[in-house]
């Protein structure tokens, strides 16, 4: 084989370019939870991602052999402590559907606050942990600021301010007071004015929109294929959002899916900045037309048959598929939960982005891995 | 808000039509959900879950052989290989043909296959081997020594 310079090609030149590989995670300071990424790097442009996951797996769906299905709540809502009360009143809704249980319209009602509470707090957690991996320490520490307002009116309605305990099948556990209401509307008042100040400079302020526009685009086309869920798949254009199924009380609210078209870095922060608006509004038609009467139902009996559930979590659709054959035990519960969905999607992105935006595009997916690993 | 109407469907099919029918879901503008396996006492039942709007269609698959292999449907919808890879890692179902193939690492769990049996999984000393750790308990590892980890 003749040499380079036979070719009177300076040799440096039209050597291949060294690839090395950079181990990413899984303990890294802009990762919040366990997630490891071999990214293959040549110069400052990754080539390929190859990920791992699987280092915390807790094998939670392999305890409906041991709980009955009731004690089954309690493991269902501790899936995920961002998404906080969503996944008991996931499971409780297919046990409900199975068993046929008329859950009375004001626990409908206060699911839907409370789940709604939950998105708020997720979405302000996720806009700080943005403005920590884009070098913005204030941005986060606001952000995180008013986030614990929000916890506080969780704590304040049901005890507990990641894991709440609300929620049980054939309704809820505890009722929201007259005085509760009162107070709840006007810390959300100071909430929404808090968050319009700190959603401007996500927004606005060019400094992030430098690390955010035109980073990571995911068509359209691409979003639905690689099966992305919530605001990743909303902010590539496609409406879909589990609410407009109308479980719980949102066939009673007004809203529409929150999308964007840009299907960048910048649009998925900014589908997830308005649906923090989108959920205090919800919250507000909610309490304002919350029926009287029980907050509960006795159930008796087991399920038996076949149900998946399907709800919108902070991070998008999750699925809960029940399989149960008449006994306190379930034969089968599994969790499909937003982020396994949304993982193909980081893949698909990583590759051709900047080393430096590794962060951002792993960010952008809002990865939660307690609940991927549940 | 009207709520979009909900509908599911399920359909039990042979493992050779499986490709051929996830590819009409596919065609049709169905996205996968999930794919989930369930160990029964007599056989394991795989259920591919899709969605096209509020309407659920789900295709099940019985699998009775020891050691069951399917074929991959990534070839279709890629994402699949993450569910895939998931089922192999967890029920010992070997899949033929993923986009991505994790070589049973997606998950570093203590047990290997820990649901790969009806029985309550058993933790093993060392590596387990790819078909013992399904069947047969492994032997419980020795206590350490009264010695050890005591500073």
């Amino acid at each position: 084989m003749p040499a380079l310079r036979d070719w009177g090609m300076p040799a440096l030149v039209t050597l291949p370019m060294s690839r090395t590989i950079i181990p990413f995670g899984p303990q890294h300071p802009v990762l919040p939870e366990p997630v490891h990424l071999d990214l293959v790097v040549e110069d400052e442009k990754v080539i390929e991602a190859r990920p791992s996951i699987g280092f915390v797996h807790r094998g939670l769906e392999k305890l409906v052999e041991k709980k009955d299905y009731v004690e089954f709540v309690y493991i269902a809502e501790r899936i995920c402590g961002i998404c906080s009360f969503i996944p008991g009143p996931t499971y409780c809704q297919a046990i409900e559907a199975l068993m046929n249980i008329p859950v009375p319209p004001r626990a409908h009602y206060l699911r839907t606050v409370w789940g709604e509470l939950s998105r708020i707090h997720s979405h302000l957690l996720w806009l700080g942990l943005m403005a920590d991996a884009v070098g913005f320490e204030s941005l986060f520490m606001h952000s995180w600021r008013v986030r614990e307002k929000v916890l506080n009116i969780i704590e304040a309605t049901t005890g507990g301010r990641v894991i709440f305990g609300s929620c049980k099948i054939g309704g809820v556990r505890r009722d929201i007071g007259a005085d509760a209401i009162r107070q709840m509307l006007a810390d959300l008042k100071k909430i929404e004015q808090d968050t319009r100040d700190i959603t401007r400079v996500f927004l606005d302020d060019s400094s992030v929109k430098d690390r955010l526009c035109g980073v990571g685009v995911l068509s359209r086309q691409d979003a639905y294929e690689l099966g992305c869920v919530g605001p990743m798949l909303r902010a590539s254009g496609v409406a879909q959002d589990m609410r407009q199924l109308g479980y719980a009380a949102f066939k009673d609210l007004d809203f529409e899916p929150i999308t964007r078209t840009e299907g960048d870095s910048y649009a998925r922060c900014a589908a997830r900045c308005q649906e923090i608006f989108q959920s205090i509004d919800l919250i507000r038609q909610a309490l304002g037309k919350i029926p009287d009467g029980e907050i509960a139902v006795k159930v008796t009996g087991n399920p038996n048959g076949e149900f998946m559930a399907r709800t919108e979590q902070p991070r998008g659709e999750v699925a809960y598929c029940i399989k149960a054959n008449g006994t306190k035990n379930l034969q089968r519960f599994r969790v499909r939960t937003p982020t396994f969905a949304n993982l193909p999607a980081m893949l698909k992105l990583l590759p051709g982005c900047d080393l430096a935006d590794v962060p951002v595009l792993v960010l952008t997916i809002d990865p939660c891995i307690s609940c991927t690993e549940r | 808000m009207t709520p979009i109407s909900q509908e599911q469907t399920l359909e039990l099919i042979p493992v050779d039509k499986l490709l051929e029918r996830v590819q009409a879901m596919h065609q049709q503008g169905y996205r996968l959900v999930q794919i989930s396996a369930t160990r029964l006492p007599d056989k394991l039942e795989l259920t591919y879950s899709f969605a096209l709007e509020g309407r659920v269609a789900q295709l099940r698959l019985h699998l009775v052989d020891d050691v069951p292999c399917v074929p991959s449907i990534s070839s279709i919808y890629w994402c699949a290989f993450l569910y895939e890879n998931e089922i192999h890692d967890l029920f010992n179902l070997a899949v033929e043909g993923m986009a991505v193939d994790f070589k049973g690492t997606l998950y570093k769990t203590a047990v290997k296959y820990p649901f790969g049996s009806t029985k309550p999984p058993v933790a093993k000393a060392g590596t387990a081997t790819a078909t013992s750790a399904a069947s047969t308990p492994a032997p419980v590892p020795p206590p350490p020594s009264a010695t050890a980890n005591t500073r």
